[in-house]
């Protein structure tokens, strides 16, 4: 069958399209596909088109960046502080980049903006998922793909901003490394094995850590992302029960096109443009105010990204012992901060939904969504964890509280050291309290309504007579 | 015979208490004197008579310069003799003395002494001997040498942009405040318990260096838009927080729909 | 002001056009409904898409032309980001304002699909009916499997010195070494004054052997009276100078804090202190921790002083240098 002649455009393209790929039934289906429209639902794709950025201006910086630790005396006339100075060729190439080139420092800065915001947004979206039961059978699958993500994020941008070797990062490096160094039999071979020697370990290390940076973990997020989606769109999205409508059996929702496709459209490129707006007007990691980093130097007010505060806020607290049998030291302090404490936390997330599903016998499929009341025992464990990470995130931030607000450190150390434990306890049972007594007030709220239906029923029916 | 070398003996002892006139007394220079008449009223409840320092055994403080730390004494304030012009410039302009409360940290206070018994105290410190208010040059310094020597010496206390940190027990204050003198007059005096850098360890040449990038640091480079205090992560994730975040959500508020009360 | 906006809009109709709104089809054969058209939100739509085109231009612009501006970056940035927002604005009101927004119901897909499941558990068992010896093939299978994913893995084992340990135990120090600054500069015993503290390294080290942990050293002068080290440390510091490792036993970043108390009797003891986390460590008793999480004391090198004045090793540390790790406490530092 031929197409008429003065057919339309889209017409002869879909036609195309359709004979040689044989997906029109396919882009049928994905195009009606039904997108539940609860803002909330947004923050997965917030953190998708972050990534998008990303590897956007990722790509851009590879253009320019040095992956070598071999050492070069800056020469560079537009930043008389660094003259003379001895540094690694991959700090020179980042302040090269940064002060040297046109818009180099614009997408630096977009991209570091971008990975901060990526897994703001994805610790949102996993807030959201939580605490409202997304993670439910039928959707462990998918969940797991997720808190996956979430560590790889994790990793990544810890490599990325290592790969400066400025100052910052270079203390941030070794911490990693002693970490590292602390997992009980195995750490110092681990290290000696990924660092190719002692700390800063041979010139091998650098090209290792741009590769995992560049190549392996984007591939990593990429296909475990390509999953998640995936997945989410055979099971199809979860909905709050907003509508009557809305039940376990049918969804209720805008089709992809023509109803969401701009929406989307719409947040991806409005995410882009505050991440461009922000890695333009607000500086980000001045690397080269920090200085090159030697084994021998360092600062004050050394910090990691945010997403990797509530490490350094563990790493402080840990009172001052290593533990020993003997000669043999068996865990090294590091351990406790460094790796027990994310280890429980990741450990969590990853069994929550089988804890949940032992725990309350609870083994239904679930499309429906809970508000967060109508499930106290998980909001309340949910609300105590976070609450004991952001404690501890809190105490890493003491001695800056100390220099603005005169609170002793040592005091705020030792109070903190008490109130991480107590107090996510204390928040967990008045969450779980809170819920209830929301669902209570629910119970009369329609008790209410319905004497008052009654009521009005009565007085009309009287009148009537 | 015997009253004239009465007399010369009288005279001669009067020559030498005359030249060390600072050691006990008022100074013959009008300046010192004023200034030890206001040593009189701020000074001597804690630094004690004839600037000898003060402790809670009456006994040797008699070692050139202050801080020479007399073991397990209690003290309430260090000997002036040999701090010199400098010190006491330093601690007077910057209003760390008078002191607020011993055993605190000093800190920059809004004055109370004025400029003219300012330099009188100085003055009359100074007639203890030790060295005199530095001139330091920053010009002649270079910027690539100071950030060098700050990284070295001066960042693991006061942050590699000086923006101020913490050690144990004390606060190392930002630099913003404080005038190429200061910082000079810091360095060599080694205030509360900050080291203390002679000329041996960083030369005044050195020094000029230092105080250019000290100086350059008030405004360091920021090329990238609004500099956050340049202390680093801690002020972006604030922003990405409460910047970012919220504009974000903004957006995905206007483009979903929200719960509707019934 | 009338006549203005009615100047744009019409040349925007006349650029753009405007089709009469398709009503060929009647409504029940529709698949997204018809709704009136909305010209205002066009026109904004148009507005926005303008907007964006000129602060991509300004991008451009700026770009090729104004690298001598003075706020390039932010420049640059405000003109991307606004391209963006524009250009996302008018999404929006697309989406929002032009573009149907139906809200239509579906059944979920199936929870399974029991047929199909029937057939692969079919496919899968009705194509072993060959085998006899199933469990013993399995594992073989699994055996082989293995064993050729181990060889796989093994050449992996060479990207680093996977079971060397001594080389944790070396450092640059010997008996007699000079210590120097960073300049290569040897130190005399006179050069160390009290209340300061001083960057060392071995004599002859060239930049990156200097980078190793166990070469840099954080060198100060305490009053001899003042020590009370513990007796395996005695006669390790030289008339009161005291040369400690740099590098802090926690997580390895160096120790560049010193607290020189000037006046000893209000103020706080000397102390070494790493600036990551706050380990405080005592040089006069041999570096114990006295705040802060590290769990190990900070390693001393004897020093003493040669016939000319200057400073050298009189052996190694007390200790392995650096953060623990599970052999750290078995052997002392070699040479």
């Amino acid at each position: 069958m031929t197409a008429s002649r003065g057919a339309p455009l889209t017409r002869r393209s879909v036609r195309w399209l359709d004979q040689r790929t044989a997906t029109a039934p396919y882009l049928r289906k994905a195009l009606r596909y039904l997108f539940p429209d609860h803002w909330s639902f947004l923050l997965g794709e917030v953190a998708l088109y972050a990534f998008i950025v990303l590897v956007g201006t990722g790509i851009y910086l590879t253009f320019f960046f040095v992956d070598s630790t071999k050492e070069v005396v800056f020469h560079g006339t537009y930043y008389p502080a660094l003259y003379g100075q001895r540094m690694s060729e991959a700090y020179a190439s980042v302040v090269h980049l940064s002060l040297a080139s046109r818009a180099g420092l614009l997408i630096r800065q977009t991209h570091h903006w971008a990975a901060n915001v990526f897994i703001a947004a994805i610790v949102l979206h996993l807030f959201r998922v939580f605490f409202t039961g997304a993670y439910r059978k039928p959707r462990e699958l998918t969940y797991w793909l997720g808190v996956t993500m979430l560590t790889l994020a994790l990793f990544e941008a810890y490599l990325g901003y290592s790969l400066v070797d400025d100052l910052m990062s270079g203390m941030g490096l070794v911490i990693g490394y002693s970490v590292g160094l602390s997992l009980p039999f195995v750490g110092q071979n681990l290290m000696n094995w990924l660092f190719d020697g002692m700390f800063p370990g041979s010139p091998k290390l650098w090209p290792r850590m741009y590769i995992a940076h560049v190549l392996i973990f984007p591939i990593l997020i990429g296909l475990l992302l390509g999953a998640h989606l995936l997945l989410v769109a055979m099971r199809h999205h979860t909905q709050f029960r907003q509508r009557r409508a809305q039940t376990e059996r049918t969804i209720v929702g805008v089709p992809a096109w023509p109803g969401q496709a701009p929406r989307s459209l719409g947040l991806m490129v409005g995410t882009a443009g505050f991440l461009f707006l922000l890695g333009g007007l607000v500086q980000i990691n001045p690397i080269w105010l920090w200085g090159p980093f030697h084994t021998y130097s360092s600062t004050n007010g050394a910090q990691p990204d945010w997403y990797l505060g509530w490490l350094i806020g563990a790493l402080r607290l840990v009172p001052s012992f290593d533990l020993t049998i003997g000669h043999y030291t068996l865990v090294p302090n590091p351990f406790w901060g460094g790796a027990a404490f994310p280890l429980i936390v990741f450990g969590f997330l990853y069994l929550w939904p089988w804890l949940e599903r032992r725990f309350s016998g609870d083994h239904e499929f679930h499309n429906l969504l809970d508000r967060p009341r109508d499930a106290p025992v998980r909001t309340a464990i949910g609300v105590a964890m976070v609450s004991w990470v952001f404690l501890v995130f809190m105490a890493g931030s003491a001695d800056r509280v100390n220099v603005t607000f005169g609170i002793a450190y040592t005091s705020q150390i030792w109070v903190y050291r008490v109130i991480v434990w107590v107090l996510p306890v204390l928040f967990g049972f008045t969450t779980w309290w809170i819920c209830r007594e929301l669902q209570a007030g629910e119970v009369v709220l329609r008790e209410r309504h319905t004497a008052e239906a009654e009521a009005r029923l009565a007085r009309m029916q009287r009148t009537e007579s | 015979m015997r009253a004239v070398l009465i007399a010369a003996a009288v005279a001669l002892a009067l020559l030498f208490v005359g030249t060390a006139a600072a050691a006990s007394g008022t100074p013959r220079d009008p300046l010192a004197a004023y200034g030890y008449h206001l040593y009189g009223e701020y000074c001597l409840s804690c630094h004690g008579a004839n600037a000898a320092g003060r402790y809670h055994e009456p006994s040797s403080a008699t070692g050139a310069g202050p801080g020479r730390a007399q073991g397990q004494q209690g003290g309430i304030g260090p000997s002036l003799h040999g701090v010199g012009a400098l010190a006491a410039d330093f601690y007077l302009r910057t209003g760390y003395m008078p002191l607020r409360q011993i055993g605190l940290q000093p800190r920059r206070e809004p004055l109370v002494l004025g400029e003219h018994q300012i330099r009188a105290l100085v003055a009359y410190v100074a007639t203890f001997g030790g060295p005199p208010i530095p001139t330091p040059k920053p010009a002649r310094g270079s910027l690539s040498q100071g950030l060098s020597l700050f990284s070295e010496h001066c960042a693991g206390c006061h942050q590699v942009v000086a923006q101020g940190g913490y050690v144990t027990g004390a606060v190392p204050p930002e630099l913003t405040e404080g005038t190429p003198r200061q910082v000079a007059e810091a360095v060599r005096i080694g205030p509360y318990v900050m080291p203390k850098f002679s000329q041996r360890a960083i030369s005044d040449r050195q020094l000029d260096s230092i105080v250019r990038y000290v100086e350059f640091t008030k405004s360091p480079a920021r090329p990238g838009g609004w500099g956050l205090g340049f202390l680093g992560p801690v002020p972006e994730g604030l922003v990405t927080w409460f910047i970012a975040i919220p504009l974000l959500l903004a957006l995905c508020l206007m483009l979903g729909s929200r719960f509707r009360p019934r | 002001m009338r006549r203005v906006r009615t100047a744009i809009v019409s040349a925007l109709v006349l650029l753009v056009g405007r089709r009469r709104a398709r009503s060929a089809k009647p409504a029940e054969t529709r698949i997204v409904p018809a709704l009136p058209p909305n010209p205002a939100a066009e026109v904004a739509v148009l507005g926005l898409l303008g907007l964006s085109s000129l602060s991509a231009l300004g991008f451009i612009l700026i770009y090729a032309f104004g690298s001598d501006l003075p706020d390039v970056t932010p420049l640059l940035g405000a003109t991307m980001g606004l391209a963006f927002l524009f250009l996302a604005a008018a999404l929006v009101v697309v989406g929002l304002k032009l573009v149907p927004t139906e809200q239509i119901a579906e059944y979920y897909p199936p929870h399974e699909h029991p047929p199909d499941q029937q057939v692969i558990a079919e496919l899968v068992e009705e194509s072993g009916t060959r085998f006899t010896r199933k469990r013993l093939l399995k594992l073989g299978a699994l055996g082989a499997g293995g064993t050729l994913g181990l060889a796989l893995l093994a050449p992996a084992a060479s990207f680093g010195p996977l079971f060397h340990v001594g080389d944790f135990l070396r450092t640059p120090w010997r008996r007699g070494r000079r210590l120097v600054d960073e300049n290569g500069r040897p130190y005399k015993a006179s050069d160390i004054e009290k209340n300061d503290f001083y960057l060392a390294f071995p004599e002859g080290l060239n930049d990156e052997e200097k980078e190793q942990m166990a070469a840099s050293l954080v060198v100060i002068r305490l009053d001899p009276d003042q020590l009370h080290l513990p007796p395996n440390l005695k006669g390790y510091d030289a008339h009161g100078i005291l040369a400690y490792s740099r590098i802090c036993t926690h997580a390895g970043c160096a120790i560049t804090l010193y607290r020189a108390p000037l006046f000893q009797p209000d103020e706080p003891k000397p102390a070494l202190v790493c600036p990551c986390h706050y380990s405080t460590f005592d040089p006069a008793s041999g570096g114990t921790v006295t705040f802060g999480p590290a769990g190990r004391d900070l390693p001393l090198l004897p020093v003493y002083v040669d016939s000319s004045g200057y400073l050298r090793a009189k052996g190694n540390f007390d200790g392995p240098v650096g953060p623990s790790w599970w052999g750290v406490r078995m052997w002392k530092a070699q040479p």
